[in-house]
């Protein structure tokens, strides 16, 4: 866990850069220091790992669900706890899990490495986005442990979850996880943006950004104009529910329909916020493994811009049962359907670029053939709930389940898994075992097909979803044996997984800074990457950094050493812009979490919360941006304006 | 659908695979065609993606240097995928169509002349109104059994009086949301007779596991029996044991709640029960509708259905017998 | 990375490290916090026409907001702008004093804004709680308020600030985008104020 690696082969000179390089980066030390963290590799494992536990206790919650579905009529679970239970789920894997692991962890982490630059932008923002993300995520499962969990399902529709029909705290504690959940996403959009129209790279020109990060960029443009509607749709519910506004009750003027709009505004685009980092990622590993530059780049790029245009044209498909206008559902339905193309495109470049390529099957790439089968299953079955006849039959029902586990796990759970392996080396400097990694793949990848599988089967026999039992005699019983017989395969193989990480962590082979001979920029540097990314700044010259790098190629130099400072490139061609300075780490971030925490659970009980609670929030952010007097002083010194 | 179809318990009376309606039958037509199309493109992708791997497999001792790209050995790869998206856009492109197609046919299905059948969600049981529109007949109210006559073009009017819930018997015809504040309109026909089940398809909350009803298709004759039957007020108590039934029904809280047209009870909170007797189960589909089920549901409900909007009642064992006797005479 | 020994390389000692605009990161976050903020007033306002398709009547059982307040305010934004712009420049060349007289201005500007913003509220003719149609403007409103107190607490945190010791060429950056962020207060008045003053006159039937 130091910089070993990279210190072997280090001229004097590089030796004293390191050092100095390291003095004015390293995280500051201690517990203490722990709070004031503000790099963007340390907020990026956070939330990695935070988002990986929510991952696992939504999986226990899940398999409490497939042991009550086991048997028909069965008591284990009581409909209280049981609609808790999936609504936890679904929550807890949309908001906690997928979201933060697919766009905020993996980007916040690897996307600073891979433009080449030394934090993200705007760090303090990165540190406090973070903590909210947490502390939503402790809110939501104190109140489920207070048996206040949130009951009304994943998007938790009025009047169900109004103020008539969804009594006590229940739904308020769902509509302020979605705020926290939202506030953080939201940074850590503006942050991505910014770092990748501004921090890559010199020589890193728009059509040399690897994939990986495209499809991040797509994602937190995504994140930027869909949040919005969830923004409101649960601002309303909480507005309606704790001051008595009038937004969805029928009877003053309201309507229950805007909630379902406003909420598939994002929760459309949501779900493939959480794909498009699963293809992101399958495009990476892809190459990895088939040693050749992607096959069609910029069918690749144009696909994944395309589905981030298109994905706000569809919402409505989850609204067919309530009845709309013919030529408007006629319009849904073919955008829908016309979504396969772009996905498609992007499938067919990567069986091409296998098919011409030398193809090493290691444990990433396995997981990614694994999303091949699945994924596409899922995909296909997306075209059925397209139809609007044919979702007049299975939408609600485990048809739909199915759907959307296999798109869901199979779109970005395996190539999440297929990524921690390919990953883990640069994050640990220590390989995961090769062996252990296949057996953790086909554990999954068979109990996930008996699992899901059968769901289709199901809910065309007519089984709802959402029931917390079932009759006997309907013909659901044996399938739903079946599934819950997969769940333990699944829960062996993560666990499995577990062991796999712990093992390794402890005593894997050491990787070095390049174990997969990759050609993105995060393998430039040492494993685990120090703290300040790079010794030399790197410039690039083509889309795999390293494999098309000159033999000269350059690297930045003139950048102050003794403050933070790092280089901004122009947008469109990456040329050296400006040089600017990240802000040091500090408690600001933290403390103003805390305010704004205060300020969104209060509001849960009293209107006055968010009121009040906004004055302990500004003072936090005041205290964030106050300049440092002497910081000021030495960059007044040194500064060089802008020639217009 | 041979396939699927042949995988046993497909014939079953609430499965989208064993249709009764022209609506749920071509509905299974469109299915039909998306499952194929897609089935067999599934095939041919991953098949393709498996022979590519295993011809370019390479050993996992090293991994090699990456290979020089040139635009000439990647041509044959451009053609591959450029026609592999044309044949992607042509078959979406009859999906598309025959979905249309279906969506078309659907909406033909209205027809003015219609049997109008209001029915309206609660949580969580069906209203079942048979409003005094186009025949002889008075309003006739009755809850989670729903009469209709066989192959004769049917509107379910709906909507719902607290949350969403969405109306849905998969032999017949795809489901429709009942939502408060909007008045919703689904056309259906049955040309098969028999009991079909269906059950309450959007999630709405304590006990919407619980929330079926049955469809019961008659031939034209039997089907307006039952409705002159339903349409008339219940009959008097007429032994000792049950005219003191009917006082404690009109002395307990059930008063508050339902309604038994033909007495002073005339509340809308639960199910009508002017012919409760008539109806093959009670609790919105979830028990049979046997003397032991009325009394433990009279007693508890609570027990039987957690969360249900009827409460749990004292009473002597004795008005107990006396009150499921009366109830038992409501037919 | 053996090849590495004779890198080249690429100074980049001389570049500026005072810059504007499009070439500022805060710049581009702070265009990205529009961009959110935007696209909340845009649903905001297609919900309000949402609701308004599904009522008959419009505004339900009330008159219109009364017109005097908010076109008061809209007045008083529109003229802020010039102080604005004028401050907005002047930052760019590091004019000190310009950048002080300029932030005092727009902060006692965002002071008499929100007096008038309290009368506004006075004469909505509507409350939140009476039906659809009034929690949607007092929504509206709210979200403008949010906006309009967040901008002048900044500028007088700014304008404090330039009047200490700490002034560098990055506060001058602050203020530039400072003035930014008070265009974007301007320019979503404009249709709010027309969703909320003109809309229900409009579709009046
Ligand atoms: C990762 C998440 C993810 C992804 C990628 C998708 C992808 C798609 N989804 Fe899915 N969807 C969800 C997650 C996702 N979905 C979730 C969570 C829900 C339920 C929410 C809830 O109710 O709880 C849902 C629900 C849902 C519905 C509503 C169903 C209902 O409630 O009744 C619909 C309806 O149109 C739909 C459609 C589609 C389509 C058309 C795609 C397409 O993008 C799929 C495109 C891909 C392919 C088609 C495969 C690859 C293509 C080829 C190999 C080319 C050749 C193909 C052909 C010729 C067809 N989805
Ligand atoms: C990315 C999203 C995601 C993921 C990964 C999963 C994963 C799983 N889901 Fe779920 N699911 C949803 C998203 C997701 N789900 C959503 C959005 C809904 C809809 C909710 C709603 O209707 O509102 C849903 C609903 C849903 C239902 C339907 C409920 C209903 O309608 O009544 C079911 C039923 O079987 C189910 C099952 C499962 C199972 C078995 C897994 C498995 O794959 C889980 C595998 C995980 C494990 C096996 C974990 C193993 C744990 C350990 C090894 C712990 C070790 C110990 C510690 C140290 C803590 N999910
Ligand atoms: C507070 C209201 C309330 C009271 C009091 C009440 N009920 Fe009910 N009852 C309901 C509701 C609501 C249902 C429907 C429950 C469901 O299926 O979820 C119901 C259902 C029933 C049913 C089943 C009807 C069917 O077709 O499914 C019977 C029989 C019944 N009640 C009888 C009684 C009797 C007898 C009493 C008095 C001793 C009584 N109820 C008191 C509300 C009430
Ligand atoms: Cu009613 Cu579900
Ligand atoms: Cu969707």
């Amino acid at each position: 866990m130091n910089a070993v690696v990279t210190q072997t082969g280090m001229t004097e000179a590089e030796r004293r850069k390191a050092a100095q390089l390291e003095r004015i980066w390293r995280e500051p030390p201690g517990f203490i220091g722990w709070f004031k963290a503000v790099h963007h590799t340390t907020i990026g494992k956070r939330y990695a790992i935070t988002a990986f536990i929510f991952f696992l206790i939504a999986g226990l919650l899940a398999g409490m669900m497939r042991l009550q579905l086991a048997f028909p009529e069965a008591h284990i679970l009581s409909n209280d706890q049981y609609n808790q239970f999936f609504t936890m789920h679904g929550t807890t894997m949309m908001f906690l899990f997928a979201v933060p692991m697919m766009f905020e962890a993996l980007s916040v982490y690897f996307v600073p490495l891979m433009v080449g630059t030394r934090n993200i932008a705007f760090p303090r923002l990165n540190a406090y986005s973070y903590y909210l993300y947490l502390f939503g995520g402790i809110m939501l499962y104190v109140a489920f442990l207070c048996n206040t969990g949130a009951d009304r399902g994943w998007f938790s529709y009025v009047t169900l979850a109004g103020p008539d029909f969804g009594p006590g705290k229940r739904p308020d504690f769902w509509a302020q996880l979605i705020t926290f959940t939202e506030v953080s996403a939201l940074a850590v959009a503006v942050e991505i943006v910014v770092t990748v129209f501004r921090l890559r790279a010199p020589g890193m020109s728009l059509n040399r950004i690897p994939i990986f990060v495209w499809g991040e960029l797509v994602v937190a443009f995504m994140v930027i104009f869909s949040l919005p509607g969830v923004v409101l749709s649960s601002t309303m519910l909480l507005l309606d529910r704790t001051c008595g506004t009038q937004f969805f009750n029928p009877a003053a003027g309201g309507d229950v329909l805007l909630f379902q709009h406003l909420f598939w505004w994002f929760g459309h685009p949501e779900v493939y916020l959480i794909f498009l980092p699963g293809t992101a990622i399958v495009s990476t590993i892809v190459t990895t493994f088939s040693r050749r530059h992607v096959f069609g780049y910029l069918v690749l790029v144009l696909a994944l811009v395309a589905t981030g245009f298109m994905a706000f044209g569809l919402w409505v498909h989850h609204m067919f049962a309530t009845g709309i206008p013919q030529i408007a559902e006629s319009y849904f339905t073919a955008a829908s359907m016309m979504i396969a193309i772009p996905t498609g495109a992007q499938i067919f470049c990567w069986i091409a670029t296998m098919a011409t390529g030398k193809v090493v099957l290691k444990t990433p790439l396995w997981w990614v053939l694994g999303f091949f089968f699945t994924f596409i299953l899922g995909g296909m079955t997306g075209i059925f709930v397209a139809s609007v006849p044919v979702d007049l039959q299975v939408h609600d029902t485990y048809f739909v389940v199915a759907h959307f586990h296999y798109v869901l796990i199979g779109g970005a759970v395996f190539p999440l898994f297929g990524a921690l392996t390919y990953w883990f080396p640069k994050l640990t400097g220590k390989m995961m075992s090769e062996m252990l990694g296949q057996v953790t793949f086909w554990l999954f990848f068979v109990g996930f097909n008996i699992t899901f599988f059968p769901m289709h089967v199901v809910g065309i026999r007519g089984m709802p979803r959402r029931v917390y039992t079932y009759p006997a005699g309907m013909g659901w019983t044996t399938l739903n044996q079946i599934e819950s017989l997969g769940y333990i395969l699944l829960f062996v193989s993560v666990s499995l997984f577990l062991w796999n990480v712990f093992r390794s962590f402890r005593a894997g082979e050491p990787a070095g800074p390049n174990p997969w001979r990759a050609g993105t920029l995060e393998w430039a540097t040492s494993s685990p990457p120090p703290c300040y990314n790079f010794l030399h700044l790197p410039t690039v010259n083509g889309r795999e950094a390293l494999w098309d790098a000159a033999p000269n190629q350059p690297v930045v130099v003139g950048l102050d050493e003794d403050t933070r400072s790092f280089l901004t490139t122009r947008t469109l061609d990456a040329e050296p812009d400006s040089k600017e300075e990240f802000p040091a780490p500090t408690f600001w971030p933290l403390l103003a979490a805390l305010a704004t925490t205060a300020a969104f659970i209060g509001s849960i009980f009293t209107p006055w919360g968010i009121t009040i609670g906004a004055i302990p929030i500004a003072v936090t952010l005041i205290g964030w941006f106050w300049p440092v007097k002497q910081a000021a002083e030495r960059r007044r010194a040194r500064e060089i304006w802008q020639t217009e | 659908m041979t396939i699927l179809s042949a995988i046993p318990g497909f014939h079953g009376d609430q499965t989208s695979l064993n249709p009764v309606g022209p609506g749920a039958a071509r509905i299974e037509h469109t299915f039909a065609v998306i499952f194929w199309i897609t089935a067999v493109v599934y095939c041919i992708v991953l098949f393709t993606l498996v022979v590519s791997v295993y011809r370019k497999r390479h050993s996992l001792d090293t991994m090699p240097d990456p290979q020089e790209t040139s635009a000439a050995s990647d041509r044959l790869a451009e053609r591959a995928v450029a026609g592999a998206m044309i044949v992607t856009a042509a078959l979406l492109f009859v999906m598309l169509i025959s979905s249309f197609r279906t969506s078309r046919a659907l909406g033909k299905m209205n027809d003015d002349q219609a049997l109008t059948i209001d029915v309206y969600g609660h949580q969580w049981w069906w209203e079942v109104r048979y409003p005094n529109t186009n025949g002889p007949y008075k309003i006739v109210e009755t809850a989670n059994e729903i009469h209709l006559p066989v192959g004769v073009p049917i509107r379910i009017h709906g909507t719902s009086r607290d949350v969403i819930h969405s109306f849905w018997a998969p032999n017949v015809q795809g489901k429709r949301d009942l939502m408060p504040g909007y008045d919703t309109d689904l056309m259906l026909q049955i040309n098969r007779p028999g009991r079909w089940r269906g059950q309450c398809a959007e999630y709405c909350g304590e006990q919407h596991a619980h929330m079926s009803f049955y469809m019961v298709a008659e031939p034209k004759e039997q089907f307006e029996a039952w409705l002159n039957a339903e349409a008339k007020p219940a009959v008097a108590p007429g032994t000792q044991q049950t005219v003191h039934g009917q006082q404690v029904f009109l002395t307990h809280a059930c008063v508050m709640c339902h309604t038994i047209r033909g007495t002073a009870a005339g509340s809308r909170v639960g199910p009508d029960l002017t012919h409760v007797a008539r109806r093959a189960t009670i609790a919105a589909g979830e028990l049979p509708n046997t003397i032991g089920n009325l009394g433990g549901w009279i007693l508890n409900a609570q027990a039987l259905k957690p969360g249900c909007r009827m409460p749990p009642n004292q009473m002597s064992g004795s008005d107990l017998q006396d009150l499921l006797a009366y109830l038992e005479t409501l037919r | 990375m053996a090849d590495r020994v004779e890198a080249a390389l690429l100074d980049v000692s001389n570049l500026p490290s005072v810059v504007f605009g499009i070439r500022s990161i805060t710049w581009w976050g702070i265009i990205g916090m529009m961009a959110i903020e935007g696209m909340v007033f845009l649903l905001m306002i297609a919900s309000y026409f949402y609701l308004h398709s599904r009522g008959l009547e419009w505004p339900p059982h009330s008159n219109p907001p009364a017109l005097f307040w908010g076109t008061l305010n809209l007045a008083i934004f529109v003229f802020s702008a010039i102080p604005n712009e004028w401050y907005r420049r002047r930052a760019r060349k590091g004019d000190l004093r310009a950048v002080r007289i300029g932030l005092v201005a727009l902060a006692l500007v965002g002071i008499a804004n929100l007096v008038v913003r309290y009368f506004e509220l006075r004469h909505l003719n509507t409350d939140w709680s009476i039906d659809a149609y009034g929690s949607a403007v007092w929504t509206l409103m709210g979200f403008h308020i949010v906006h309009l107190l967040t901008d002048v607490v900044d500028t007088f945190v700014l304008a404090v600030l330039f009047f200490t010791p700490m002034v560098e060429g990055k506060r001058f950056m602050d203020a530039a985008e400072n003035a930014d962020y008070w265009y974007f207060v301007i320019i979503s008045w404009i249709p709010i104020y027309l969703v909320i003053y003109w809309a229900p006159r409009w579709l009046h039937a």
